[in-house]
């Protein structure tokens, strides 16, 4: 089916994130304001203005009621989903990169960029149910082993008992979310070997995959760390997610955006890949894009999906009946 | 120079030690380590010539020191005198370092010993101060000997006496050529990408390469096989090293020539040269050149050649650093005779029994431009371009080595360029003569086609149908009587196949057909003859086109997007196809059939080099392999069979590959799935006790067909009848 083109942002898109029900999408862009759309047809429903930066990243609650979203301004922000209204400001030194809600709503995990002299960071905070009681202070604060690299990503772990994060050192790590004590590091020997730029979690919190740099995706058991599956491209990976519905895993990527006006636009692959989850065979790929993918989502019925791209574009696509029956 | 290559520590290890001591490894210029001497910091070199080898070239320090002997004796009172004199006549020729001159004095009688020490800024200043100075009159009785330090104690130690040397007991080498024995008849190839060499058999069969030998940091710059394939050289800073064996790749011999940067095999491989150029240090004067040609069996050098850029090269500087690459061009055959050397007016023809020149002496040929051997026999074929401004025309001439006797030569009017191409058996040779037009003012360009083998050596003008073509590319068929030309204008030229013998007209070349619009800028035959590919590499993105000469059709169409090589393998049953990394996406190879099916695609990051390793040729005679080529169906049979045992079992493994993936995948689902029905109520107390997890029995899309009457109207349809 044809896709259906998003033009509500001004600049790349950095995020998108589908909320439970699958109807609602949320997008974070290089322009200042997270904007949300329906999901079905495409429609812009709203905007949240507040942020005075790029936002990275964003999180909605099980009942989308909350959004937090996370800027370049340094703040992460809480906001009231269906009024726009901005309920809570987290103040940081730095940017925050990633942003993730807990099991249950109760806790966010909040990522920051190293800045001046502050290096990288996870801040756990504790998120109130009535916004009156919100305060500030963090809850728990992981300083990662390698502080001048950023992390790209941190989630939560099954039972909001670790923290998975990864970043520009190319190493996951997981981190018990009690204590801040550091679980387990990826094998750098099956690891990853250029900047982890994007990490997605399967919705029952058993398997998540990693997207990096160096042209593979990997999928890792969340409790145990080890790799199961390698996917492998011909271009950097910037965003992966995976099909809730099929074994199915979509990676997108492409060259760098500095390099796409030197060659031909052939050689650019600014596909959305699909690979085989168990067999890690490609099985196809969805042009449209004329830069780079920066984000994907699944919607969580399987049945469509979206991704969005430093041409500024969401493309929202649903999914021919066709591709449900895809034999390999 | 100490140059270790970290045989046991595996590079992880040493990225993930370089990491965690804060080094970026990727700026680290390694070539730029040098550990003190004598000290190895507990890391064994794996290169035994560190250990052994006496020739290599440690640098002692004493590099730039010269020592000068027969000076005159003179008492103190003329010590100044003489030390001004050679002062004088050594800091013309380089710079004398500070103190750098010491003249030893006899401490009873005060006079000097009649020699010196002069030390200068680098060791080739130094090296080129003795060069110029050995030999030196200063007057009739004080002729100087001048000798590098370093060299001292080596003649020190030359014993007095004569003693014969020791006959080494015989070891049998290994069977150099057992590549050619594999079973299923597979062929390899070398590929370089990022800093590993990789030599792999082509199994187009199992739609794979197998990997024979994989060495990171086998080769400072390149690799090349030998023309018969029976060796693989890679370059170092001390030298060119050859490669070979039965089983896995061992080094056979090595040649000793600092910062080599080219090497060239004769087509015999009996010898290689390597050439090594030096900057000049004061940019006005030629760079350095000096080329070195080694035995490859018994690694002895046979000659070298030292001078400057310009007596290796002609006109002014291209190509290589100065010289253009090979600089010695070697004659047709097995029998590496002789090889030739083009420079400003001489053509030197050097014959390889004793390595000196033809008769003594070079041939004096005015103004010649380009020289070329015939493939197959000891004919030099040479242009020399027009002179006087039209008055001298120019010259295409056919000599014969090693009598010089010029066998044919053609005058040509208006010529702007020639180029010359021999057919692969050395029958024919084609001149592509560009010609001005009347106004001068542009190009146009036709062909002189020499018959070597025919009596008189008989020269026939091709022109093209339309002679303002422009020709883009030539070939000749290997082994055949063909030849292809791309010609006409980008984006869309034409090609054409000419044949310089059909049933019907022997002795003339006729056309055998033209392709109009092409998307192609190169061509590539197989090696066996009948099959070319059109390519379009550059500009045209990688269009291939698997074209069948025989029957004129054309049998695959295909793109290998951005490629910008492309190598038939010896035998002419594969294509390898490559991107290397002058761009930086999609580096890797691609192996098609000679018909062009894809068979398999390998991607490597930051790709440099793939080379088929050649085979020597066929010992069959040609009636034999016509015999082969007529009773292939019978040959045929067998190789068929074996093709469908082995695809059968490629479908097989590959459904067992799969269901065992399947396998461990489920096993995996079970057992996290129960961890998480045990977490299942932990979870809940998280939710404040929502229930409803729905993701626990996956997400179900239910299709609900609903039916509701709308709305019921009724209409009486008229019969018009």
């Amino acid at each position: 089916m044809r896709p259906i083109l998003m033009k509500g942002h001004e600049r790349p898109l950095t995020f998108l994130r589908y909320n439970r029900d699958g109807d609602l999408l949320f997008s974070c862009a290089k322009d200042h304001t997270p904007t949300l759309w329906y999901a079905d047809n495409g429609e812009r429903l709203g905007t949240y203005r507040g942020h005075n930066g790029a936002v990275w990243c964003c999180d909605v609650s099980r009942d989308s009621s909350r959004l937090i979203t996370g800027s370049a301004d340094q703040t992460a922000k809480l906001w009231d989903v269906q009024s726009g209204q901005e309920l809570f400001t987290f103040k940081f030194g730095s940017p925050t990169r990633s942003v993730d809600f807990s099991v249950g709503d109760h806790l966010a995990v909040i990522t920051t960029d190293p800045f001046m002299e502050r290096t990288s960071a996870i801040h756990v905070k504790r998120i109130a149910e009535d916004p009156q009681d919100q305060v500030a202070d963090s809850v728990l604060v992981l300083q990662s082993p390698e502080g001048r690299k950023r992390i790209n990503r941190a989630v939560w772990g099954p039972l909001n008992q670790t923290i998975v994060s990864g970043g520009e050192d190319a190493v996951i790590r997981i981190w018990d979310s009690e204590t801040g004590k550091l679980l387990k590091e990826s094998d750098g020997e099956v690891g990853h070997k250029k900047p982890i730029t994007s990490l997605a979690k399967a919705a029952d919190d058993s398997h998540f995959i990693t997207g990096s740099l160096d042209k593979t995706a990997k999928l890792w058991d969340m409790r145990t760390l080890t790799l199961i599956k390698t996917y492998s491209t011909v271009v950097p990976v910037n965003a992966v997610t995976m099909s809730p519905l099929l074994n199915h895993v979509v990676l997108g990527g492409g060259q760098d955006a500095s390099a796409v006006t030197t060659t031909d636009h052939r050689a650019g692959k600014f596909e959305a890949k699909f690979y085989d989850k168990i067999l890690q065979e490609e099985i196809g790929g969805v042009k449209g894009h004329f830069g780079p993918i920066n984000a994907l989502a699944f919607n969580p019925d399987g049945r469509s999906f979206s991704s969005g791209g430093e041409d500024g574009y969401v493309r929202l696509h649903h999914l021919d009946p066709d591709y449900f029956n895809i034999k390999i | 120079m100490l140059q270790f290559s970290f045989g046991s520590m595996e590079v992880l290890d040493i990225d993930a030690r370089a990491a965690k001591l804060g080094i970026d490894w990727s700026h680290v210029n390694l070539d730029s380590i040098q550990l003190p001497p004598g000290q190895d910091f507990g890391i064994e070199s794996d290169d035994e010539a560190v250990y052994h080898d006496d020739q290599s070239e440690f640098d002692t320090g004493f590099g730039n020191i010269i020592v000068v002997d027969h000076l005159p004796v003179v008492p103190k009172e003329k010590f100044e005198k003489l030390e001004g004199v050679v002062k004088k006549i050594y800091n013309q020729i380089g710079v004398i370092k500070e103190n750098g001159l010491w003249m030893p004095v006899d401490p009873d009688t005060k006079m000097t010993l009649g020699y010196c020490f002069i030390e200068f800024n680098s060791p080739q200043e130094a090296q080129n101060a003795k060069e110029k100075s050995h030999g030196y009159k200063l007057d009739k009785s004080h002729i100087f000997a001048v000798n590098m330090f370093d060299d001292f104690d080596r003649l020190m130690n030359v014993k007095e006496e004569w003693e014969p040397p020791q006959a080494r007991p015989f070891v049998p080498g290994e069977n150099l050529q057992k590549w050619l024995t594999d079973e299923k008849a597979r062929d390899q190839l070398v590929i370089r990408s990022g800093p590993d060499t990789e030599v792999f058999w082509n199994d187009a069969r199992q739609k794979n390469p197998e990997p024979v030998h994989k060495r990171p940091y086998w080769t400072e710059s390149y690799v090349q096989w030998s023309p018969l394939g029976t060796y693989l050289v890679t370059l170092h800073k001390q030298g060119a090293a050859v490669w070979g064996g039965a089983d896995t790749f061992t080094r056979l011999m090595r040649y000793q020539h600092s910062m080599v940067k080219l090497v060239d095999f004769s087509p015999g491989e009996k010898y290689l040269v390597t050439y090594h150029s030096q900057e000049p240090s004061n940019p006005r004067d030629a760079s350095k050149v000096e080329i070195r040609v080694f035995d490859v069996r018994t690694g002895r050098m046979m000659r070298d050649f030292k001078g400057s850029a310009d007596e290796f090269s002609i006109g002014g500087p291209g190509g290589v650093a100065g010289a253009s690459w090979p600089v010695f061009r070697w004659a047709g055959g097995k029998d590496d005779k002789y090889f030739a050397k083009l420079s400003k007016n001489t053509i030197s023809v050097y014959e390889t029994e004793t390595f000196s020149l033809i008769d003594k002496k070079s041939m004096k040929v005015d103004n010649v431009v380009d020289i070329c051997w015939s493939p197959t026999d000891s004919i030099l074929s040479l242009f020399v371009p027009e002179q006087g401004g039209g008055n001298q025309p120019a010259k295409v001439a056919l000599v014969s080595i090693p009598s010089k006797v010029e066998l044919r030569q053609k005058n040509l009017f208006s010529v702007s360029d020639c180029k010359m191409y021999w057919q692969s058996s050395g029958e024919y040779l084609a001149v592509k003569v560009d010609r001005y037009t009347k106004t001068k003012k542009s190009t146009y360009s036709g062909f002189e086609l020499f018959r070597i083998k025919e009596r008189d050596i008989p020269i026939e003008v091709l022109e093209l149908d339309n002679k303002n073509d422009k020709i883009i590319a030539f070939a000749w068929e290997p082994k055949g009587h063909r030849f292809a030309v791309i010609h006409g204008d980008q984006p869309r030229p034409d090609v054409s196949f000419y044949s310089m013998k059909t049933a019907q007209n022997t002795g003339r070349v006729s056309k055998l057909g033209t392709l109009k619009a092409k998307q192609a800028n190169a061509l590539f035959w197989s090696p066996t003859g009948k099959y070319i590919i059109l390519a379009g590499l550059k500009g045209f993105n990688g269009q291939l086109e698997f074209f069948n000469v025989d029957e004129l059709e054309t049998m695959a169409t295909a793109e290998h997007f951005m490629a910008t090589d492309i190598e038939w393998d010896p035998t002419g049953r594969y294509v390898a196809t490559a991107v290397t990394s002058v761009h930086e996406m999609e580096n890797g190879f691609t192996i098609w059939s000679f018909n062009g099916n894809l068979l398999y695609r390998i991607l490597k990051d930051h790709f440099f080099q793939l080379a088929w390793r050649p085979r020597p040729p066929s010992f069959l005679t040609a009636e034999k392999e016509e015999e082969i080529a007529k009773n292939l169906k019978k040959y045929s049979k067998k190789y068929e069979a074996e093709d469908q045992d082995v695809s059968l079992l490629l479908s097989e493994q590959d459904r067992e590959k799969r269901k065992a993936l399947n396998e461990e995948w489920e096993k995996w689902v079970m057992q996290w799935k129960s961890l998480h029905e045990e977490e299942k109520l932990a979870r809940q107390s998280l939710r404040d006790g929502e229930v409803s997890d729905v993701e626990e029995d996956e997400y179900e899309a239910k299709e609900v067909e609903f039916e509701d009457v709308i709305d019921v109207t009724e209409e009486i349809v008229q019969e018009s009848m």
